[in-house]
C-alpha cells in the first residue's frame, strides 16, 4: 500500500508540473506533450519510455487496489456483527473516506484517459494538440466536466492527506515529533497538489487560458 | 438521574442477540457506569429476570477486565477512562444510552456484554515475554536502561489489554495492543534477544486470530484508556521490516 501509493504520488507531482506548462503557452504545452513521447530517444525508440511508464503506473495502480481490496475484505471478516449505534466522531474525515475516495479516483482516471489521452470523450480529441483539448474540455458550457474534475481532485487531496501520513507510518515513522511533521507534510503536499491541479481547469473556465 | 438504556442481550455464544430497552430511574450522578448497571441488575433480579452479564474486576481502571461500547464509543464519552471509572455525571438526565459488547470476529460474545478476549492471549503467547534465567533477583543497577527508554517502555507497558482498540477500529485490527506489547519489551535491554522473533510471531498470531489489518486510522488511540500512542505502530512496522530483512 505504502510503496505503490508513494510511487503514484511521485507521478502526481510530475504530472502537475507538466500541466502547469499550460500557463506558458500553447506551443510550450504541446511541445511538452510531444517531448513526453520522445523521452529516452535515441536510446529508446519513439514513445517507448512513455509505454514503460504507463506499464509501471498500471502495475502500481493494480497493486495498490489489490492491497486495498485485501484490507477491506479482512476488515469485513474481522467484524461480522456491526454496531447498532456507531457515531462518526473520532478519526479524521480523510482516514474514513479512503476506500470510497479511492473508487472515485479510479473512475476519474478512466474518464480522464478517455478524455485527454485517447480523446474519445473530448470535444476536440486531437492527440497532436493537447492544448486545444484542454481548452475545449473546461469551457464554461462544459461546467459539469469541470465540476467532476474538481470533485475528483479534492478526493485526491483527502486521499493523500491520510495516505501520505499513513505511508510514512508504515515505513516506520515512530516519534511524536516525526508524527506531527508527517501530518504537516501530508497536508501541505495535498494542498499543493489540489491547488496546482485545479488551477488549470479554472483558468480555462474563467477565460485566462484560451 | 433517569435514563433509558438499550442493552445488547444474548443468552449464549450461539444464540441470536438483540437490543433490549430498560428504564433506569433514580441513579446518582456520582455512580460509576458499572454501579448503574449493578443497580439495574438488582432490580432485574428482584423482578425475576436474568441480570445483564458484563466483565469487571478491579473497578479502579487497572485490570483491563471491563469494557463496553457506550453510544458507539469504546469505554464511553470520557477520554482515557475505563468503563469502571466512567461516572454517570457525564450523561444527561433522561438520555438514551446504547450499550453493546466489543464487536470483533476474534472476540466472540460469551453472554450479553461479555466477550472472549482469548485472542489476545494467543498474541502474547507468540512472543509477548522474555526468556530470563530464574534465580536470585539481579541487582537493580546490573542492566542500565536510559531514562528515555525506560519512560517509553513504561508508557507502552501501561496497556491493560482491555480490547477497546479492537472495538473502535474500523478494520477490527488489534495493532495498537500488539504494538504496545512489542514496543514495551523491545525498548528494554532484556527484550533484545527475542526482538525479531517476537514481532514476527506476534504479528502472525494477530492475523491468524482473525483481526483486521491496520490502516493507521487512529480510532484506537482516541478510545484507549491508557492513551497508548499511535507512534508505537510505526515502531512495530520498523521492527518488523528489520526482522524480515535480517531473516532474508
Ligand atoms: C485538472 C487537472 C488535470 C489536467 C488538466 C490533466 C491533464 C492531462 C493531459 C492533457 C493528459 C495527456 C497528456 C498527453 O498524453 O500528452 C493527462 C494524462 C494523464 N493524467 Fe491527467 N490531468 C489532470 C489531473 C490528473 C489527476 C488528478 C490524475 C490522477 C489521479 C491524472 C492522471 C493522469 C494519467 C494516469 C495520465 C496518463 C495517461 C497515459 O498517457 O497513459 N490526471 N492528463
Ligand atoms: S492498547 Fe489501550 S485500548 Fe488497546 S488493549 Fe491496550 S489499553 Fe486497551
Ligand atoms: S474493572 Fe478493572 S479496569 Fe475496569
Amino acid at each position: 500500500m505504502a510503496g505503490t501509493g508513494l510511487l503514484l504520488v511521485l507521478f502526481l507531482f510530475a504530472h502537475m508540473a507538466g500541466n502547469l506548462k499550460i500557463f506558458v503557452g500553447a506551443d510550450a504545452f504541446d511541445h511538452y506533450a510531444h517531448w513526453l513521447r520522445d523521452i529516452g530517444t535515441p536510446l529508446l525508440p519513439h514513445t517507448w519510455y512513455l509505454w514503460i511508464q504507463r506499464g509501471g503506473l498500471t502495475v502500481a495502480v493494480v497493486g495498490h487496489i489489490a492491497a486495498a481490496v485485501i484490507l477491506a475484505r479482512r476488515a469485513r471478516l474481522a467484524r461480522p456483527v456491526r454496531y447498532a449505534h456507531r457515531p462518526k466522531v473520532q478519526g479524521s474525515y480523510a482516514a474514513r473516506t479512503m476506500r470510497w475516495g479511492g473508487v472515485i479516483i479510479l473512475l476519474f482516471v478512466i474518464f480522464h484517459i478517455l478524455d485527454l489521452t485517447t480523446g474519445t470523450v473530448n470535444p476536440v480529441g486531437d492527440a497532436q494538440h493537447p492544448y486545444a483539448n484542454v481548452v475545449a474540455d473546461f469551457a464554461p458550457s462544459r461546467w459539469y466536466v469541470t465540476l467532476f474534475y474538481t470533485l475528483a481532485i479534492v478526493s485526491v487531496g483527502f486521499h493523500l492527506r491520510h495516505g501520505i501520513f499513513s505511508a510514512l507510518r508504515t515505513l516506520g515513522q515512530q516519534t511524536p515529533r516525526g508524527e506531527r511533521r508527517a501530518r504537516a507534510i501530508a497536508l501541505v503536499l495535498s494542498l499543493v497538489l489540489v491547488v496546482g491541479y485545479l488551477s488549470v481547469p479554472f483558468a480555462v473556465t474563467i477565460g485566462a487560458i484560451k | 438521574m433517569n435514563l433509558k438504556l438499550r442493552v445488547w442481550r444474548q443468552t449464549d455464544p450461539s444464540s441470536r442477540g438483540r437490543m433490549v430497552t430498560y428504564l433506569v430511574e433514580d441513579i446518582s450522578p456520582d455512580a460509576s457506569f458499572l454501579e448503574m448497571l449493578d443497580v439495574l441488575n438488582e432490580r432485574l433480579i428482584l423482578a425475576g429476570d436474568e441480570p445483564i452479564a458484563f466483565d469487571h474486576d478491579c473497578r479502579e481502571g487497572i485490570c483491563g477486565m471491563c469494557g463496553m461500547m457506550i453510544n458507539g464509543v469504546a469505554h464511553g464519552p470520557s477520554r482515557a477512562t475505563t468503563t469502571c471509572q466512567l461516572h454517570m455525571r457525564h450523561f444527561k438526565d433522561g438520555e438514551t444510552i446504547d450499550v453493546e459488547p466489543w464487536r470483533a470476529a476474534a472476540f466472540p460474545v460469551v453472554k450479553d456484554l461479555v466477550v472472549d478476549r482469548g485472542a489476545f492471549d494467543s498474541i502474547i503467547q507468540a512472543g509477548g515475554y522474555i526468556s530470563a534465567p530464574t534465580g536470585a533477583a539481579p541487582d537493580a543497577h546490573a542492566t542500565p536502561v536510559p531514562k528515555v527508554d525506560a519512560d517509553a517502555a513504561f508508557e507502552a507497558a501501561t496497556c491493560i489489554g482491555c480490547g477497546a482498540c479492537v472495538a473502535a477500529c474500523p478494520n477490527g485490527s488489534a495493532m495498537l495492543f500488539t504494538a504496545a506489547k512489542v514496543g514495551h519489551l523491545g525498548l528494554l535491554p532484556q527484550g533484545q534477544p527475542e526482538r525479531d522473533t517476537r514481532v514476527v510471531g506476534m504479528l502472525e498470531a494477530h492475523d491468524e486470530a482473525g483481526f483486521g489489518g491496520c490502516t493507521n486510522a487512529g480510532e484506537c488511540t482516541t478510545v484507549c484508556p491508557k492513551g497508548i500512542p499511535l507512534t508505537l505502530i510505526g515502531r512495530l512496522n520498523s521492527d518488523y521490516r528489520k526482522a524480515v530483512t535480517k531473516r532474508g
